[in-house]
């Protein structure tokens, strides 16, 4: 039991059980699910459905973050590449062609992987500060998005194209098995290969892992162009969902959902350590609070009042000092790296 | 300190130059003011930004109806910042333009810029968006829409729709950018409007930013939580577009099993409105183009104008929207 309390994953765990019991209390069929018209339907599908976007980004960002950097721009990359994928079908003489589809598919995740590859430039090549270097393209990429669109909606009406982020595969959405893809790619790497031991090498000590012979240049470039990839995905997603591509709009704030994410997961903003599994429960705990906001009714006025309270609850008892001065624990403490994450994260609130 | 003489010469260069400019202009305008005898009126318009279609189709009305007039227009975009239209409407006052035009980007903070405007005695006519100045006189007219008449249109649609029924109607509304003006008037227009039956009950109402995917996101969990949902009444069309999406994903029929109403009419909403899957829309109209360019004449010449000009504005049914998309503007 008490390795069970200790583990690192633990407090997200129940914050997120605690979250759906809520919603079962309020709404007694949340968690039924059923099949309809060949798919499966119901919140607990929805929370997955609509957190998908997150929980890529978020995975992109953990990575970023091990390095001990952050990229602000993925809000941009998620409008650029809805953007640049719906302008290019809205322009088909055929909008359900499947090559023509991917083709503007390929387009925006080329796109995608040329900004974040300038991010991670700007960054190792030339030694700007993460926070700043991707404030660049968060300014610049929606002026970007809206020079795509023309500052207009670009609406598109592909049944190929709604396959990504509003249809369904196996009675799934989709978007699921997408998220699941790329997670389970993103855990080959970087647990079962030697990759994410050299990105948190990278995050612990730059200077010494270079040293050490561990190209950090190059895997910084690397990982961020991936988290821009990570972020182009869920840009298809999130426009594919509603046929439709806002560049003012899309992924508006999505930056700071994921780095939520990040943190609630116990991954440490200083970076040298990341869970992977954390960022995935982490986003899950936003998404279903989201949810939770929408199906027990709370007015709009008081939502981001709510939010903020319960990231503020997860934060502190995820805290092992906070944990400890309150519940009077004498047992063992944590190893002291995640504490400066967790008081840092109660600032972060969305 | 050799740094600093560089920079400071530089900076006097660029001050001169910026002078020059200025007395160009200004001489420029004070004769075509001088000519106003001859019709030649210049405006200088603050525009918020480029942030939605709507907002697009403003900014075009409103330069193609200033060439159609004759007006000579200084058009400035202030990308959603109040600071960047304080600076366009303080360089309209020194260029002495005839007369000022601008949507306030937010309520307040515009006493002083608008006193200069006073002072140097150009008209100031605002657009879309009001401010909440005590002293009116610093602003001759404001033209825009009347979200709250908008929210009732709305509500007196859904009592017509209903007007022989007795059974009780759940209503489930979503709302715009939580505190933004349009979005507390069409609320209150529309509570006020079905305020007077018991049957309405509004048994949801979220936020959903104006914005498509919040309206999908939203009504899929409106839809888990409420089986009964019989009228959804979005503040703008975008949302109702997502929430189209999210009543057909749950096997209904949007228009049919779920009534909707929206508000905006933009051409995507037009569009689902004459397919049927939109029963009502209250327009909102852009194009205050028109309308501006005459309340500008008649302020320059010197004619009263009412303090406040509302948008020429109507209903649509899927019929009308049928009939009016073919040569629908935006």
């Amino acid at each position: 039991m008490t390795a069970l309390v200790r583990h690192r994953l633990f407090w997200p765990a129940a914050v997120l059980l605690l979250l759906l019991a809520a919603n079962v209390a309020f709404t007694p069929g949340f968690l039924s699910i059923e099949m309809k018209d060949g798919h499966l339907y119901g919140s607990l599908i929805d929370i997955f459905r609509f957190g998908a976007p997150l929980i890529l980004v978020a995975i992109g960002m953990t990575l970023v973050i091990a390095t001990g950097g952050i990229d602000l721009s993925v809000g941009s990359v998620v409008a650029i590449s809805g953007a640049l994928a719906c302008l290019h079908i809205s322009g088909l003489p055929d909008q359900n062609d499947v090559g023509g589809v991917l083709t503007a598919v390929g387009l925006a995740l080329g796109l995608a992987l040329v900004l974040g590859a300038w991010n991670g430039f700007l960054v190792a090549g030339i030694g700007i500060q993460p926070i700043i270097a991707t404030l660049i393209i968060m300014v610049a990429g929606r002026g970007l998005a809206q020079l795509i669109t023309d500052g207009q909606i670009v609406t598109v009406n592909s049944a190929s194209y709604k396959l990504i982020g509003g249809g369904y595969w196996l009675t799934l959405p989709f978007s699921i098995l997408i998220v699941l893809a790329v997670l389970a790619l993103t855990a080959f790497l970087t647990r079962r290969l030697a990759l994410g031991m050299l990105v948190e090498s990278i995050g612990g000590n730059a200077t010494a892992s270079r040293l050490a012979g561990i190209r950090s240049r190059g895997l910084t470039v690397a990982v961020y162009a991936f988290c821009a990839l990570c972020a182009g995905i869920a840009g298809l997603m999130i426009s594919s969902n509603v046929s439709s591509a806002d560049g003012n709009n899309a992924g508006l704030w999505i930056e700071l959902d994921a780095i939520l994410a990040v943190v609630i997961g116990g991954t440490s903003l200083m970076g040298g350590r990341f869970s992977l599994g954390g960022t995935v429960l982490g986003a899950l705990v936003i998404q279903t609070l989201t949810t939770t906001i929408y199906s027990i009714g709370i007015p709009p006025e008081t939502t981001l009042l709510f939010k903020a309270l319960v990231v503020t609850v997860v934060c502190l008892v995820q805290s092992p000092a906070f944990r400890e001065k309150v519940f009077q624990r004498r047992g063992r403490r944590r190893p002291a790296a995640p504490q400066a994450t967790d008081d840092e994260k109660v600032e972060v609130p969305a | 300190m050799i740094v600093f003489k560089r920079m400071s010469a530089l900076l006097l260069a660029g001050v001169t130059i910026m002078a020059a400019a200025g007395c160009g202009s200004g001489g420029d305008t004070t004769a075509s003011a001088g000519g106003a005898d001859d019709g030649k009126i210049t405006m200088g318009f603050a525009q918020v930004g480029a942030e939605s279609g709507w907002r697009t189709a403003n900014t075009k009305s409103i330069q193609e109806s200033a060439k159609a007039a004759g007006i000579e227009l200084k058009f400035s975009d202030a990308q959603q910042k109040q600071e960047n239209q304080i600076k366009a409407i303080r360089s309209y006052i020194q260029q002495k333009v005839d007369v000022i035009a601008f949507s306030p980007v937010v309520e307040s903070g515009w006493d002083n810029v608008l006193k200069e405007a006073q002072t140097a005695k150009i008209p100031v006519i605002l657009t879309d968006r009001a401010v909440d100045s005590a002293d009116t006189s610093l602003y001759k007219t404001f033209l825009g829409s009347d979200f709250v008449e908008e929210g009732r249109k709305a509500g007196k649609w859904l009592v017509e729709e209903y007007k022989d029924s007795t059974d009780t109607v759940n209503i489930v509304e979503l709302q715009g950018t939580t505190g933004s003006a349009p979005a507390n008037d069409r609320k209150a227009g529309f509570a006020e409007v079905i305020g007077a039956e018991s049957k309405f009950k509004v048994i949801a109402s979220q936020t959903g930013d104006f914005t498509r995917a919040k309206g999908k996101e939203v009504m899929e969990a409106f839809l888990k939580s409420n089986p009964d949902i019989d009228v959804l009444y979005a503040h703008n069309d975008d949302m109702g577009l997502g929430a189209i999406e999210a009543i057909e994903g749950a096997g209904k029929v949007p228009g049919k099993d779920i009534k909707i109403i929206t508000v905006d009419a933009v051409k995507d909403g037009m569009q689902a409105l004459a397919d049927g899957k939109i029963n009502f829309i209250v327009e909102c109209s852009p194009i205050l183009g028109p309308q501006l360019m005459d309340l500008a004449k008649k302020v320059v010449a010197g004619e009263q104008v009412p303090a406040r000009v509302l948008t020429e504005e109507t209903t649509f049914t899927p019929e009308q929207a049928k009939a009016a998309l073919p040569t629908r503007p935006y």
